[in-house]
């Protein structure tokens, strides 16, 4: 039921229709701002990832909300990372109360599983959370947009300023729908040319020191990995690729900044040269070694939801072929989204079971750590979505009967890539029978599993108390599994 | 036992992680360390892993384990408690004919076989002695690093101050009909430099090539994999010997050229060795 793109939108769907033409948009600081802006017990403040784990903005703004002495907010940011850590805090007084995001790691992951919020986290697909807003599931009281370049009627861009991020896809709803649109900027000029949100969607403008740290929000350059068990799934994967038959002129690709995955696009970049194969597009989050395959012409266009590195922020910069696109274009099941045109998507897993289901959003022992991202977004649009990933890590096995969580639907999972083996969908009989014409090493999952069994063992159960401290929604709004607290 | 040894991946003995997932690179055949790799506070808690390693996985290749030199304390102990496993070869580091036998005689009652490794002057010189000391020495390992500090001379990527040892431990392993593999190439680095040093190694009649990391492993496979040429042209030498046979036809020729038991026998053992890693059944991978 997953694999159908949904031809038929029943769901109707709000659209943005703001249209601020106002010339009075700055204000001094935060601080005059917010106490202009009346904020209220019960408010929904939403804030964009692209400045990762390097972020200021969310805490900054929280920092001045709590001095208001307001309690009950839901805090909306499509991820939550390590650096957010002082929400631990307002999550234990009772100040924040729900959180609803894509991915949520770190100390704010933990205090949810530990059970400390008062409400249940919601977490959603990139794609899932437009969906949410669009159907009005979800209102922004507030939106705080981090923009490291925005002029004075409010236009800005993610590609240049000190702390600049690349595309702010992420960014595009919030200001597309929030009641109010704050930006929140260390670049303000005076007029920008290379506009990725309209001014007109923004209704105040606040300049600050500085809304984030470098080092946190692009890795500099991301490296393919050493490992050799890693190399060895890249290249098997490649080969998958190779003989799936949907590697020809004009396939399309997406595959995320792990060192495995770096090493596909790596192998990838190989396969395309010898076999004088050109894709159409690349997609997702964008990394150096995408670039290079745009630069050397392999792909024809590049679309950009958030840009892993420097080399790809300076790409999406010059290259006209590098586009960026809203998170809506690019998951949103009630939009013509690129992942439904995508042929192939690797992917990561935390767990896989026996029916493919793959959990990315706890880790193996329970607690939050995660999420869907575009994870389940991309799984389900792509035609052959693969996972790759070590049998096993350190002793602890990738395959077990069950997942803790269901991040992604088994049915929407095509092919398992391990150091030992390939094991496909038993749906995907067509895959198959390719595989087995090559010398793929082609195995069942429960194969795969029995192997991994021998070497490390079985782990032992993980218990749960009954108390849910977190929804997964699939990217069509369903709840997919639920979260619970660790005992 | 192997007969295909394009590649031998060294292993730390002492390492738990890269133990267990040894013969995940495609190795032909895997050593297990006891020696250079393992730091002297370490050997006992080496023989031990490896020896219980050996006792809880089924490795699909052929497995070395490589024991302490012969002059060392450990060489005794790493030799009583290796030879109770399942492998298939012991490495003998900076053999000599006396080693040979001596190690003979300690394997007696076993099926493990003994794989020289030539490291010293003395050893290139008496290469085909000790080669000869036993029937139960298969094959050497030539090894360039220790050779070169007895040589007292600089290990460098060209390999020309190996020449002369390449050229007599290949001669001698071919006159006594045993298996022959290089010294490890061993900056890690330079892909494009382990490609040529394994192609001249071909070239000059190795077998295969060592290696002391697994992303090696690739490349060699692939320099010592017979072509699709190679393979093409041995089928068409195998069926027109088939076809002469049926014929009645003692001698025959293929392209206006006659062709030989020699090549033949090379025909075949390029369509054995391409049978047996894959190659014949479609694409490579």
């Amino acid at each position: 039921m997953y694999k159908e793109v949904r031809k038929e939108k029943n769901e109707e769907v709000l659209k943005p229709s703001k249209n601020n033409q106002s010339k009075e948009k700055y204000r001094r600081n935060l601080q005059g701002l917010l106490d202009e802006l009346e904020i209220k017990d019960g408010m929904t403040l939403s804030f964009h990832h692209h400045l990762r784990n390097g972020d200021y903005v969310l805490n900054m703004v929280m920092e001045e909300i709590v001095k208001r002495g307001v309690k009950d907010i839901t805090i909306f940011a499509s991820s939550i990372f390590p650096c957010h850590s002082p929400l631990v805090d307002y999550i234990e007084k009772g100040i924040v109360t729900q959180i609803i995001a894509a991915f949520i790691s770190g100390p704010v992951a933990e205090a949810i599983s530990q059970g400390k919020m008062k409400k249940v986290a919601i977490m959603h697909t990139h794609g899932g959370r437009v969906r949410l807003v669009e159907s009005g599931d979800v209102s922004i009281d507030i939106a705080f947009i981090a923009a490291p370049t925005c002029d004075e009627i409010g236009n800005l861009t993610g590609n240049d300023g000190i702390s600049a991020c690349g595309s702010m896809g992420y960014a595009v709803t919030d200001a597309h729908f929030a009641k109010t649109t704050v930006v929140i900027t260390d670049n303000l000029i005076d007029k920008l040319d290379d506009i990725e949100v309209e001014g007109k969607y923004i209704d105040y403008i606040v300049k600050v020191d500085s809304i984030g740290d470098c080092k946190g929000i692009v890795s500099g350059t991301t490296q393919i990995t050493k490992n050799p068990i890693g190399l060895k799934i890249a290249r098997l994967t490649t080969d998958v690729i190779h003989h799936s038959g949907y590697f020809k002129n004009g396939f399309s690709f997406q595959t995320g900044a792990g060192g495995t995955s770096l090493a596909v696009s790596y192998y990838l970049k190989q396969l395309m040269i010898k076999e004088n194969i050109k894709g159409s597009f690349a997609s997702g989050g964008i990394t150096g070694y995408i670039v290079d395959m745009l630069e050397a012409r392999l792909f024809d266009k590049l679309y950009d939801v958030q840009c892993f590195d420097l080399e790809a922020i300076r790409s999406i910069r010059e290259n006209e072929n590098h586009i960026p696109i809203s998170a809506s274009k690019y998951a949103n099941i009630n939009d013509d989204c690129i992942v439904n045109d995508l042929d192939f998507v690797i992917l990561g897993a935390t767990e896989i079971d026996l029916n493919f289901n793959v959990n990315v959003t706890t880790s193996s022992t329970g607690e939050i750590m995660g999420g869907s991202g575009g994870h389940s977004d991309t799984a389900n649009g792509a035609k052959v979505a693969i996972i790759v990933s070590q049998l096993f890590n350190s002793r602890i096995p990738v395959i077990k009967d069950k997942v803790i969580c269901k991040t992604t639907p088994g049915e929407t999972i095509d092919v398992l890539v391990t150091e030992r083996g390939i094991a496909v969908n038993p749906r995907r009989k067509d895959l198959i029978e390719r595989f087995k014409k090559t010398n793929l090493p082609l195995k069942t999952i429960e194969e795969l599993k029995a192997i991994s069994d021998s070497l490390v063992g079985i782990p032992n159960q993980i218990h749960f108390t009954d108390k849910v401290v977190g929804v997964v929604e699939y990217r069509d709004g369903s709840v997919i599994d639920f979260l619970y607290q660790k005992q | 036992m192997a007969n295909i040894r394009r590649s031998m991946l060294f292993i730390p003995g002492n390492n738990s992680g890269m133990l267990i997932s040894s013969d995940v690179f495609d190795a032909d055949s895997i050593i297990f360390d006891l020696e250079d790799s393992v730091a002297l506070d370490e050997k006992d808690s080496a023989r031990i892993l490896v020896k219980e390693v050996l006792k809880t996985i089924h490795f699909k290749s052929e497995i070395i384990v490589r024991v302490n030199p012969f002059d060392t304390p450990y060489y005794a102990l790493d030799v009583e408690e290796i030879k109770q496993s399942n492998i298939d070869l012991i490495l003998l580091p900076k053999a000599t004919v006396e080693s040979v036998i001596d190690l003979s005689k300690r394997l007696e009652g076993t099926e493990i076989g003994i794989m020289v490794l030539i490291e010293t002057a003395m050893g290139v010189e008496q290469v085909y002695n000790i080669l000869d000391a036993s029937n139960r020495c298969y094959g050497l390992m030539l090894g360039g690093e220790d050779l070169c500090v007895d040589l007292n001379c600089k290990r460098t990527k060209l390999g020309q101050e190996l020449f002369y040892a390449r050229g007599r431990v290949v001669n001698a392993a071919h006159a006594l009909n045993k298996f022959v593999i290089d010294t490890p190439f061993t900056d890690i680095y330079d892909e494009s430099g382990l490609e040529k040093d394994t192609l001249f190694a071909k070239s000059l009649g190795f077998d295969g090539k060592a290696s002391i990391n697994p992303r090696q492993i690739v490349s060699i496979n692939q320099v010592f994999n017979p072509t699709i040429d190679e393979i093409n042209h041995a089928k068409r030498i195998i069926e027109a010997k088939d076809r002469a046979l049926k014929e009645g036809k003692g001698v025959f020729s293929l392209d206006g050229k006659m062709v030989d038991l020699p090549i033949i026998k090379r025909a075949e053992k390029i369509i054995e060795m391409a049978s047996k890693i894959g190659l014949i059944k479609g694409v490579l991978l």
